[in-house]
């Protein structure tokens, strides 16, 4: 772990003292990072925003209007949608899809000398291999996080909707924006990029941090995963002080 | 040539290296070793004699677990990190090349270039494409390093290493699998960079380059203008020039030169 805290201070270092240092080398390797791990992931994301709006959006909506208990139906929305599952979801989602690749391209980098390549050619591997990815991850995780709230809620009305709720979509819509205060943007903001910042920082980690053979990529890249779980979740927890607090 | 200073490019005082691979155990010890500017070393050992650790040590890749090294009048400590400029003046060829696998040849070298002076790939474009041509790499330059035969793979490295016009460079075993034919135009090329040759335009300041190379094999590397030093039993020997090395009783020495050693039972 304090190697990990190590790693992750590092990486804000350089990403802070090196902001201006071969920007024509660096610009597009962020547009790669951001590419890998927000807009690849776009499809793949619209299809769980559907099935979180059919499954657990719509079926609230359903059991809340059931109840005679549709008035609560904003305050629920903002605290299962906006404030937990869409964060928490869309930072396992990048977690399986780009954390592991990134731990095993790491990985087989390191176990095949490509590192010590860079730094023999005065190419901070940490500059040029991580900041991107740390980047491309806080931003990718913020931004489809956003779309997955949206979706999910959009296509959780739909869902309602068929089900003959009596709800129009001017009240449906209005009750979520009236439970959202401008903690909920703020703590989303920061929540979203602190997933996206440790995953990078937990995968980058394993995969780089220490001199690997190449028959332990794997074994590492389940071990980063887990840990990668296990951070976020503990930042979830961070945060629900912080909502408390408020 | 009389006004450049002749400050040594490598200087190790007393030096232990540890083995960069595995239990970091340390591989050679108590090395003493001056190499001056335009000099050309040919570092010699066993397998596993700590050969390529030291190299890494010298061009400022690992740092010394005892002892003191300098590159270029500057004790190593300085250049950890903090000055990439003086990290570019040394190249360094591993072996096999260990080329960037996710770039094409003509980005592999293109890319130390690109980051050291801030170029775009169009801005880099024509000093690589000489660089490639003159290494003969020019219809590679769209080819994935796992696509290419291992002495390609080994001649993109050195295009990779040169294209920064280093003062020093380093190269850790560049025969080995090669064949004959190939061998043969490293070691030309190889002399002809230590005449000063080698590159278009040649160094900044006219300055001649320096080069040490690591081998299991001493025949290829016959030459009277050569040092040669022998690595064997975690000790660093300097042998001199040829002479020195026909000289030397050494039976690793004998090995190395594949002279059937008297077998006494």
């Amino acid at each position: 772990m304090q190697g990990l805290g190590a790693f992750a201070l590092i990486t804000l270092g350089v990403l802070l003292q090196k902001i201006n240092v071969a920007p024509n080398v660096l610009r597009p390797r962020f547009r790669q990072e951001v590419a890998r791990s927000g807009v690849a992931l776009l499809p793949m994301f619209g299809f769980v925003a559907l099935g979180l709006g059919f499954l657990v959006v719509g079926q609230t909506v359903a059991a809340l209007a059931k109840v005679g208990a549709i008035r609560y139906l904003g305050t629920t929305m903002v605290i299962v949608v906006v404030r937990e599952l869409g964060p928490l979801l869309a930072a396992m989602l990048v977690l399986a899809r780009v954390g592991t690749a990134n731990v095993i391209e790491l990985g087989t980098a390191r176990a095949l000398g490509e590192v010590e390549a860079l730094e023999a050619l005065g190419i901070d591997p940490v500059h040029y291999l991580i900041v991107p990815r740390v980047v491309g991850m806080a931003l990718g995780v913020f931004s489809l996080t956003v779309y997955l709230i949206l979706g999910a809620l959009g296509s959780g009305y739909l869902f309602a909707f068929l089900q003959d709720v009596p709800l129009t979509p001017g009240d449906y819509f209005r009750q979520i924006t009236e439970a959202l205060s401008w903690l909920d943007f703020a703590l989303l903001a920061l929540k979203t990029v602190a997933f996206g910042f440790f995953i990078a920082i937990v995968t980058c980690y394993h995969g780089l941090a220490q001199p690997l053979r190449l028959e332990e990529v794997s074994r590492v890249a389940v071990r980063a995963v887990t840990q990668g779980v296990v951070v976020c979740v503990f930042i979830d927890a961070l945060f629900i002080l912080l909502y408390l607090l408020a | 040539m009389s006004d450049i200073p002749r400050i040594p490019v490598i200087e190790m005082f007393g030096v232990s290296v540890a083995a960069l691979r595995g239990s970091g155990a340390v591989t050679v010890t108590d090395v003493h070793w001056s190499v001056a500017p335009g000099e050309f070393w040919v570092v010699a050992g066993p397998e596993h004699s700590g050969k390529s650790d030291l190299l890494m040590l010298a061009a400022g890749l690992t740092s010394p677990v005892a002892g003191r090294s300098q590159l270029f009048g500057r004790d190593l400590s300085d250049l950890g990190g903090g000055d990439p400029a003086a990290r570019r003046r040394a190249g360094f060829v591993f072996q096999g090349g260990h080329l960037f696998n996710r770039l094409t040849v003509a980005e592999n070298v293109a890319l130390p270039l690109q980051y050291g002076r801030n170029l775009s790939p169009a801005e880099a474009a024509p000093e690589v494409q000489e660089l490639l041509e003159l290494l003969e790499l020019a219809p590679l330059a769209e080819v994935l390093p796992a696509r290419l035969a291992p002495h390609w793979r080994q001649r993109a490295a050195l295009a990779r290493a040169l294209i920064l016009r280093p003062e020093l460079l380093l190269l850790d075993n560049p025969l080995s699998g090669l064949g004959a034919r190939q061998a043969q135009w490293w070691l030309r090329f190889l002399d002809r960079l230590a005449d000063g040759e080698g590159l278009p335009g040649g160094l900044p300041g006219g300055r001649p380059m320096t080069l040490v190379v690591a081998a299991d094999d001493l025949r290829p590397w016959r030459h009277s203008r050569r040092q040669y030093s022998l690595l064997r039993d975690r000790r660093f020997i300097p042998l001199g020039g040829w002479s020195g090395v026909e000289s030397a009783a050494d039976p690793v020495v004998k090995e190395l030169l594949a002279i059937p050693l008297e077998t006494t039972l």
